[in-house]
């Protein structure tokens, strides 16, 4: 926990120093290659999101995220080296090079963007904070939750918005602020704080975790925005597109009705977007420093954007998320891609 | 050269092959090649975050934290500043520290003793204290405190009272807040009066004692005035005191005074682990001093009781200071694992929420490495203070 946080401390100091003369060394995406995987941050276990399971095999929507960005540079969605990291250590392992993606439920805000020395690249999920409380106290909205004792993970843009909504309310709280979000769920199960808060599709995630689902429920609040995505260093913008249009690739894949089992098939496809995607027209992998058929490899290695959703977050899954904000343009939501031309 | 004359040899030897001069240059040259490691560490550092668009500086202590802290010695609220989080975390870290140091020397030197009660029991009892707890990992203490015990007491609702006046419930534990009403000025200056009071009558029974060889029980005498003469103001001025109680209100209980679990967890198995260590010392500090002081003590006629204070204790001091000493700075060191049960101490505040919030970690590592061996060396000049006073004077 704080030793990772001192050791990538010391680590950027380090790196400072010496990457002082020799001015900026090889490009993330060189460095990539030549490790022969990609380093992705996520969580220390969301489900989801990013949650190993008994075998250590990761999965969730940040995970496949990452996955994709490998499928673009190796052609190989396997080549993926997953660092658990706690919202605390996140920011600062990114910054000193520890990893080359974050993919970790991370929301995008001015400050993270402008001061941290990062680039956001781009939205994987559009979400907002709620607050799961028990059944039992009967409480129905978030306005009657004068003197409750809430649970919150350290280090999120959570905590903020938390003492913002009290602040505006009037009202008081008690903040019990832990490093992981496990920690958040086992004091709500024992009853040590009345209220769990965190992004809401997160708490589908934690009130799954708890023994007995059924005896919490998820207030109909949203107090903020949360869009949450993958974050690159700032000062490679090479690699700041590769990741940015990965995700891009995903979204338009959707758009474009082309899925893992049909990728093949559509390759004959009339439509010039669909070869433009798949890589049997133009020249869009080699403007990103990638292979011609990144886009064929990100689609039938992961998926499009509504298939990695559905996997992870759909309604099939234990989270039972409905798309919501997350539909694409086209069908009433907000998940928008520019053009791949 | 001859050797008739030796002071022109002196000067005539050239300042390179003078140890003196070469031994300075050397060490001038070594401070300045540290300083210079330092210096360029610094700016390239500074440098290099600044080409990478990492805000740099301590200007983030003036800006608005906006998070709420659960615990804060010092008004606190989330319009205050990110510098004001460091001082709520420090005053955490630091009342912790106290509360852990005090009580782990209490239970250390009880157990200490009791391992060499002639008592078979209790001596066994001790020894399985000691050989339990400092064998276990302090942070399981941790968890074992606050998840194990603290997290099954029952919850606000059905919270353990001691009539209206005191609560026990998984939110902490509430007891009465004393409110101070006008008047109350004259109990306190009562009590100091008392306290200087029980002073002179100290000075004036060592006195009488090495005058006349009579003894006089000045320390029960002091301790009843000290505690007599305050009441007395006290009923004399009209109970100036009211209680603020704790009661239920909504989900937790308000008013009065709080300790909540994650303090309390962190502070027993804190004290708990030190003690255990606290009790080897001091059992070695007494078995040092031989058992020939003792003999001759009781030749001269002094009870056990008084053997014990004035011939073991004092010359078992020496030995025990340094090695408590390192056992204090253990104590405040550790305090920094309440991160892991979310007690708001420095680390936790400062190096994690402020930290993440601002992403200065340069800045804010080095603040709070600086406090802590800041703290660390105050602890330590301060037992060394105490060390040279009990130390063994040379004549």
């Amino acid at each position: 926990m704080k030793k990772r946080t001192l050791l990538s401390a010391g680590a950027l100091a380090l790196i400072g120093t010496l990457a002082a003369g020799s001015a900026m060394a090889a490009s993330t995406l060189e460095t990539v290659k030549a490790r022969g995987h990609l380093q992705c941050g996520v969580t220390t276990g969301l489900p989801g999101f990013s949650q190993p399971d008994d075998k250590g095999h990761w999965t969730g929507i940040d995970v496949d995220t990452c996955r994709a960005v490998a499928a673009a540079v190796f052609g190989d969605s396997k080549k993926v080296e997953f660092t658990p990291l706690t919202a605390k250590e996140r920011f600062t392992a990114l910054q000193s090079g520890e990893i080359d993606v974050l993919s970790r439920n991370t929301t995008w805000t001015l400050t993270r963007d402008a001061s941290l020395g990062l680039n956001f690249a781009g939205v994987n999920y559009y979400d907002g904070q709620g607050f799961l409380v028990s059944k039992k106290l009967g409480v129905d909205d978030a306005s009657q939750l004068d003197g409750a004792t809430i649970c919150v993970q350290a280090g999120t843009t959570t905590e903020l918005n938390l003492a913002d909504y009290f602040r505006a309310k009037g009202m008081k709280f008690n903040p019990l602020v832990f490093d992981s979000s496990e920690q958040t769920v086992t004091g709500f199960a024992n009853g040590r704080c009345d209220v769990l808060t965190s992004d809401r599709s997160q708490l589908a995630a934690l009130r799954s975790k708890l023994a007995d689902p059924g005896s919490a429920k998820i207030l109909p609040n949203v107090i903020s925005k949360e869009p949450l995505g993958p974050v690159v260093r700032q000062g490679d913008d090479p690699w700041f597109s590769i990741v940015k249009w990965s995700l891009f690739t995903q979204v338009n894949a959707e758009e474009l009705g082309i899925t893992m089992d049909n990728a093949d098939k559509m390759k004959k496809a009339d439509n010039p977007n669909v070869q433009r995607l798949l890589g049997t027209d133009g020249d869009l992998g080699e403007k990103l420093g990638l292979s011609a058929d990144f886009g064929y490899n990100i689609v039938t290695q992961v998926g499009n954007y509504g298939e990695m959703y559905n996997r992870n977050v759909g309604p099939d899954t234990p989270l039972g998320l409905d798309r919501g904000i997350n539909a694409l343009w086209t069908e009433g939501g907000i998940m928008y891609a520019p053009p791949l031309r | 050269m001859n050797q008739t004359d030796p002071a022109p040899k002196q000067s005539n030897r050239r300042p390179w092959n003078d140890p003196r001069v070469r031994s300075i240059a050397f060490q001038v040259i070594a401070i300045a090649a540290v300083l210079w490691g330092g210096w360029s560490l610094f700016q390239n550092t500074l440098a290099n975050m600044e080409s990478r668009g990492i805000s740099t500086g301590f200007g983030f202590l003036d800006q608005t934290a906006g998070f709420g802290i659960i615990m804060s010695l010092i008004p606190y609220d989330s319009t205050m500043t990110y510098g004001r989080t460091f001082v709520v975390g420090l005053l955490n870290t630091l009342l912790v520290s106290g509360l852990g140091i005090i009580a782990a020397t209490i239970l250390g030197f009880i157990v200490g003793v009791a391992r060499l009660s002639h008592n078979w029991l209790v001596s066994r009892l001790a020894l399985v204290f000691v050989e339990t707890l400092r064998n276990i990992p302090l942070l399981l203490q941790i968890f074992f405190w606050y998840f194990a015990v603290l997290q099954n007491l029952p919850s606000p609702r059905q919270s353990l009272g001691l009539g209206e006046l005191i609560e026990l419930n998984n939110r902490g534990l509430y007891f009465p807040a004393p409110v101070t009403e006008p008047g109350f000025g004259w109990v306190i200056g009562a009590f100091v009066v008392a306290i200087v009071a029980a002073y002179g009558i100290h000075r004036w029974a060592k006195k009488r004692q090495l005058k006349t060889g009579q003894l006089f029980p000045a320390f029960r005498v002091g301790l009843g005035i000290v505690i007599a003469l305050p009441l007395v103001v006290y009923a004399l001025a009209g109970a100036p005191l009211g209680w603020d109680l704790p009661h239920l209100q909504g989900f937790n209980f308000t008013g009065g005074m709080t300790i909540i679990p994650e303090l309390a967890a962190l502070w027993f198995a804190l004290s708990i682990y030190t003690a255990s260590f606290i009790a080897e010392i001091v059992r070695a500090g007494i078995l040092s001093v031989s058992r020939g002081q003792t003999e001759a003590a009781n030749a001269l006629g002094l009870h056990s009781g008084l053997t014990l204070r004035l011939v073991v204790i004092p010359q078992a001091m020496r030995v025990i200071i340094p090695p408590l000493t390192s056992q204090y700075l253990n104590l405040m060191k550790n305090s920094s694992l309440a991160t892991a049960v979310g007690y708001p101490d420095l680390v936790s505040v400062f190096m994690g929420t402020t930290l993440n919030q601002t992403g200065q970690a340069v800045e804010v590592v080095a603040i709070t490495m600086g406090v802590y061996l800041t703290i660390s060396l105050v602890i330590s000049a301060l037992m060394n203070l105490y060390n040279r006073a009990v130390a063994l004077q040379e004549r």
